[in-house]
């Protein structure tokens, strides 16, 4: 069997995806506005930073998340053969009506199929516990509720059948991310990867518009650090895929750097900011 | 036309327009106008502050806690059209709290294609004024062309900048198609026109 990507997963991988990224800096503006970062290779050594810490964390959290919801899914060849080769394959997922007749029980609710089976006995407030205990400053927690929003919203429009009524109205977007990733037919390690993605991607975007640098060049910082950054994934992947295993979210791992988090109550206490955060 | 709203549901008004065209001017004459009969909020959209939200906390348009900024990273046009996201958390916490008839959304200055979703609003405004080119209406463009209601605003500035306002005014009609324009004055006159239009929308249930 060929392992593809999940056609839709591109979707989440994409910025034009209306989830309200754009407005969001990754912390870097507040380190540009004092001069911290004013070129490419700071910004990569930004990502050098975060990436491997408050980055790990998101990854394993958007890994356990997606783990946690049960439902398999199996990943074949799409259906559709673009290219003329070959022989069509089935859909690559299950139909809804598999999802709702999954072994570990699924959920009908307002009359439509759902990938919940499994997960009703998920305490997702445990998970979202977990990852507040994990950002240590109050401003960032909120804008990862901010961001989680935002995500709902979108995951709710695309993948209407994805199980995120559990989650609350603002939970941490790792977890919305995580859910959505199984929806949209990824792994824990697609989850993993999308929430690095995420965030070298806001930070590279952010840089490009707050310091007019060349988009080519942040196009290449982002590039390497998804390349120099995959064991972070790697590692987010696994721990994230034990601790859902175990059911217990304390095995998340813990990991941070002390200044961007300092940057980030500064930033949310500043006037004339222009990203979120 | 897009479908009015559900009764019962806020209507959202959306305006736009070149950066220093007169939108925060206008936001606060519709409030100080509508304030008395509707339950009016407003989000604002500032590239680079929270300025207009300030001014119109300032000016005491409506209390200040009816009054939210948003922040826009750099792309104002961005969070009116492509992804709301942060524009619909703001209208939808105002709804939460307020339930009010009306809520304006002011976008960042922007250039002549921003125009807001339908994602986002129900009508839309499109501010220019007459320092700004009285060429404007005629190079079009989404926001003069599109928009529910045209203002073309700083009439009485016409003269002093060279302006012909009559020609603005049948610039726009030709690429209107039916929809109305209004000619006026913010700053310095009353503006029931826009008023009664923008009362229009928001056909409050007797």
């Amino acid at each position: 069997m060929t392992l593809v990507v999940a056609p839709e997963l591109w979707l989440l991988a994409d910025s034009r995806l209306p989830t309200g990224g754009h407005a969001h800096s990754g912390g870097i503006e507040a380190a540009v506005r004092r001069g911290l970062v004013t070129g490419p290779d700071d910004v990569a050594a930004w990502l050098a930073g975060r990436v491997p810490t408050a980055g790990l964390v998101t990854a394993a959290a958007a890994a356990a998340a997606c783990a946690l919801v049960t439902v398999p899914v199996e990943r074949r060849a799409p259906s559709v053969d673009l290219l003329g080769h070959g022989r069509p394959s089935p859909d690559p997922r299950p139909s809804p009506a598999t999802w709702r007749g999954a072994p570990t029980g699924g959920s009908t609710e307002r009359g439509g199929p759902s990938l919940e089976s499994g997960d009703g006995d998920v305490d997702w407030a445990r998970w979202d516990a977990a990852i507040s205990a994990r950002t240590p400053v109050a401003a960032l927690r909120d804008v990862s509720r901010q961001q989680g929003r935002a995500m709902l919203r979108t995951v709710r429009a695309a993948w209407p059948h994805a199980p995120v009524d559990g989650l609350g109205a603002r939970p941490h977007q790792a977890l919305v991310l995580g859910v959505a990733t199984r929806a949209a037919g990824g792994t824990p390690h697609d989850a993993a990867a999308l929430a690095v993605h995420h965030l070298t991607g806001q930070v590279c975007s952010a840089a490009v518009r707050l310091l007019g640098l060349d988009p080519l060049a942040l196009a290449g910082v982002h590039a390497r650090a998804l390349a120099a950054h995959g064991p972070v994934v790697g590692t987010a992947a696994e721990a994230g895929t034990a601790a859902a295993a175990a059911r217990d979210p304390d095995l998340l791992p813990t990991a941070t750097t002390p200044w961007p988090e300092v940057l980030a109550v500064l930033h949310a206490r500043s006037e004339g900011a222009l990203f979120a955060s | 036309m897009h479908d009015h709203p559900k009764p019962g549901r806020a209507v959202r008004i959306g305006i736009g327009g070149p950066v220093g065209c007169g939108k925060t001017a206008l936001v606060a004459a519709l409030c100080r106008a509508l304030r008395d009969e509707l339950s009016v909020a407003v989000v604002t959209n500032d590239i680079y502050t929270t300025e207009d939200a300030d001014f119109l906390r300032r000016e005491a348009v409506l209390d200040a806690e009816r009054i939210v900024a948003v922040r826009t990273g750099c792309c104002p046009h961005t969070a009116i059209r492509d992804d709301v996201t942060a524009n619909l958390d703001a209208v939808e916490d105002l709804v939460e709290r307020f339930d009010p008839d009306l809520v304006l959304v002011e976008s960042g200055g922007d250039n002549l294609t921003a125009t807001f979703s339908y994602g986002l609003i129900d009508r839309q405004i499109f501010v220019v004024d007459t320092a700004g080119g009285d060429d404007v209406p005629r190079k079009g463009g989404p926001g003069v062309a599109g928009a529910d209601l045209l203002v073309i605003n700083k009439v009485d500035l016409g003269p002093l900048v060279g302006a012909d306002t009559e020609r603005m005014a049948a610039d726009a009609a030709a690429v209107r198609d039916g929809k109305p324009t209004a000619l006026v004055s913010v700053r310095t006159a009353p503006i029931p026109e826009v008023v009664d239009w923008v009362r229009a929308q928001v056909r409050v249930p007797a």
